[in-house]
């Protein structure tokens, strides 16, 4: 029996954990509740294309931007120990560069004015560019990271507000759409695709680059990283720039997704979920550590309880209330005193069934 | 003491920069813009304006100094502000016995939160979002209007309350007379900041928080109840907001879900601005006021400066608090090259 208490230790302080087990309650939940919630159909859709569809395909879907932000989140975290709250400020930068320049001077527009990819690379630049700005308050004057990046938090709807000119824009070519729909031919929405495109180049990345390694050592302790020969101020930098690239594709796949764009309230909140997914995977917040995977799942986890929440016939403005316990509970069960008193109360349940596997043996 | 070299701790350098900041703004906007500068009105506006702001500013500098953060307060204000309208408009409350209702939100909170923080030693930053979240979503459920109560009779009297200071006043281009006036907010927001002022300095709980602020370890081995600590900061925090939720209410007459929206966040710029480091341990109560003054004052300068497009204001009060930052890194990272 011994090895079975140790088996449970090891899964209850698994990293994976919590992502998983909040996974299972919420299917647990909606088997109960409506099994009919898992249906997923093969269909035609009203443009035309031949597509899945059903909440979990919509799950994965809708869940591609909040991923994307967990993978940079994950590496911000791990290297500096603190979180960046500027994401969703940057995606606004990032979508409204995208929404500008192919929209020109329109603000109802169908053509393009300028090339997808040239918006793209701007959107790119730009956002790399907010990521840099970070990345040097952080790892040079040494600025504790919440507070930091508080400064793009602060101005970066304004400055998108600044590239927009504060108006509202609606473009709506449909190769535009195809990113944040589905592109012809494929019945698979290409958000998924992106995603998991993005998922293939992290862990490629961290398998054959010691990325990975460094940014742990620098976040468990950044003097003996740099006795060790490594440049904490570059990695540090280096997770900023990553977090910056994977903001520009969460700010393509949303915008791409509406085909509008309003800088006060485009993807307004997102750096809580952020942060929350983080969280959620079982990263410590403190840095050091990380597991890219768990945190991915737990940004899914996310989305999931949105869904879920939303079949369950939960208002859209009442949801953050539900999520809030939801979080709390989640937290609370995967907090170390919990996970004490767990483990203790199957050893007072357990001592008898102990001695007899003893006898046994 | 017997020293004669008089050495200036952190706490006091950067209160001397954030005041000497915003007094050097507010004397180049009186020359150069003049306006409602050179008017007490245009102070008198301010504090009108921030106090309640300077409020929850002054609970996220006890916890932050504590080497926590609390980002719910916004939340807590709008909750407050909707239970008290709701409670005067559905139930002819008294707006006196509404102070019951913001207190008592407000020590919920904080008793949760700083449970959950303290004793179960959860990172306060998700704690407290989630403290946001649940609160702004129950502010929405209970209901999603914008209610509007300074049409009823008994509430009148306590908005429109007005404290008026004689003398004070100008005569504004019509050549008529206007009163220089303060808010009942305004009073009870200068209490408290003078209150917490000589908590933080002279009580033992004040001292508590700047030892468990400034390193846990050695406080756990000074004797200090580190946890306790800890939990009082969140209470104090959360019970500030819950007072904040009441003058907000009282200064704006609404409760609706998008009150102090962002309010979570100008108070740790305030903060920051006014000398509060967010590792813990160092900040002082009056520098947080100034912060919330300068905060202010930008944003006004900006104003009459004649950069109306509505993009400016966040821009600049972030250039500043950037500016702010680097100066506080410099500054400390200069005095810790000095000691070493």
């Amino acid at each position: 029996m011994k090895s079975a208490k140790a088996t449970l230790l090891k899964i209850v302080s698994n990293q994976m954990f919590i992502p998983i087990v909040a996974i299972l309650i919420l299917t647990i939940v909606n088997l109960i509740g409506d099994p009919s919630f898992f249906a997923i159909s093969y269909g035609e859709n009203s443009e035309g294309a031949w597509l899945f569809s059903g909440n979990p395909v919509n799950i994965i879907d809708n869940g591609t931007s909040l991923a994307m932000l967990a993978i940079g989140m994950t590496l911000v975290t791990a290297a500096s120990g603190g979180q960046d709250i500027s994401v969703g400020a940057a995606m606004a930068i990032a979508a409204g560069v995208i929404i500008k320049m192919v929209s020109g001077e329109l603000t109802v527009s169908s053509d393009y004015a300028s090339p997808l990819i040239v918006a793209l690379l701007v959107a790119l630049l730009a956002s790399m560019l907010c990521g840099l700005f970070n990345g040097v308050l952080v790892s040079f004057l040494k600025i504790q990271p919440m507070v930091a990046t508080l400064v793009l938090y602060t101005a970066g709807r304004s400055i998108a507000g600044w590239i927009t000119g504060n108006l509202s824009y609606k473009f709506s070519a449909p190769s535009f759409k195809a990113f944040g729909h589905t592109l012809p031919g494929i019945p698979i929405p290409t958000p998924i695709i992106i995603s998991v495109v993005c998922f293939i180049l992290i862990a490629l990345v961290l398998k054959f680059t010691t990325l990975g390694l460094y940014v742990q050592s620098v976040g468990i302790n950044e003097n003996s990283a740099r006795l060790n020969g490594l440049n904490p101020i570059a990695i540090k930098l280096a997770s900023y720039v990553i977090l910056g690239v994977c903001v520009c594709v969460a700010g393509f796949v949303t915008v791409t997704r509406t085909g509008t764009f309003i800088s006060s309230t485009f993807a307004k909140d997102i750096e809580m979920d952020a942060i929350l997914a983080v969280a959620l995977g079982g990263n410590a917040l403190s840095g050091g550590k990380f597991n890219i995977a768990s945190s991915v799942i737990g940004a899914y986890v996310i989305q999931y309880l949105k869904t879920t929440l939303n079949a369950f016939g939960v208002e859209a403005v009442a949801l953050p209330a539900y999520k809030a316990l939801v979080i709390i509970a989640l937290v609370i069960i995967s907090s170390p005193s919990a996970r004490e008193w767990f483990v203790n109360k199957w050893r007072m349940i357990m001592p008898k069934s102990k001695n007899t596997a003893k006898e046994v043996a | 003491m017997g020293k004669s070299k008089k050495t200036l701790t952190d706490t006091a350098l950067l209160l001397t920069i954030t005041i000497l900041t915003f007094v050097v703004m507010y004397a180049c906007a009186m020359i150069f813009l003049g306006q409602s500068f050179l008017t007490f009105n245009g102070f008198f506006d301010m504090l009108n304006n921030k106090s309640t702001l300077l409020i929850v500013s002054c609970g996220l500098s006890i916890v932050m100094i504590s080497g926590g953060i609390d980002i719910s307060v916004g939340g807590v204000i709008a909750l407050v502000g909707m239970c008290c309208a709701i409670y005067l408009k559905d139930f002819g409350g008294n707006p006196y016995t509404a102070i019951l209702i913001a207190l008592g939100i407000g020590i919920a909170f904080g008793i949760v939160q700083g449970f959950i923080v303290a004793y179960l030693g959860i990172q306060p930053f998700i704690v407290t979002l989630a403290g946001m979240f649940f609160a702004r979503g129950m502010t929405t459920i209970i209901s999603s209007d914008h209610l509007n109560v300074s049409d009823v009779e008994s509430f009148k009297k306590i908005f429109e309350a007005k404290i008026i200071i004689p003398g004070l006043g100008f005569v504004n281009n019509n050549g008529v007379y206007v009163d220089a006036f303060l808010k009942i907010g305004v009073v009870v927001s200068l209490l408290i900041v003078v209150l917490l002022f000589f908590m933080l300095k002279y009580t033992k709980v004040g001292r508590n928080l700047y030892a468990v602020g400034g390193n846990a370890q050695s406080a756990l081995m000074l004797g200090i109840n580190v946890t306790r600590t800890r939990f009082y900061s969140h209470l104090m925090c959360s019970t500030l907001a819950g007072i904040a939720g009441y003058i907000y209410f009282i200064t704006f007459g609404s409760g609706s879900g998008d009150n102090a929206l962002g309010y979570e966040m100008d108070a740790i710029a305030s903060s920051i601005i006014g000398g509060t480091l967010l590792t813990g341990g160092v900040g002082n109560i009056f520098g947080t006021m100034f912060g919330v003054f300068s905060l202010h004052t930008i944003q006004t300068i900006v104003a009459s400066a004649g950069l109306g497009d509505p993009w400016w204001t966040g821009i600049t009060r972030a250039s500043m608090l950037c500016l702010f930052l680097v100066i506080q890194s410099v500054i400390l990272a200069v005095r810790k090259h000095a000691k070493a």
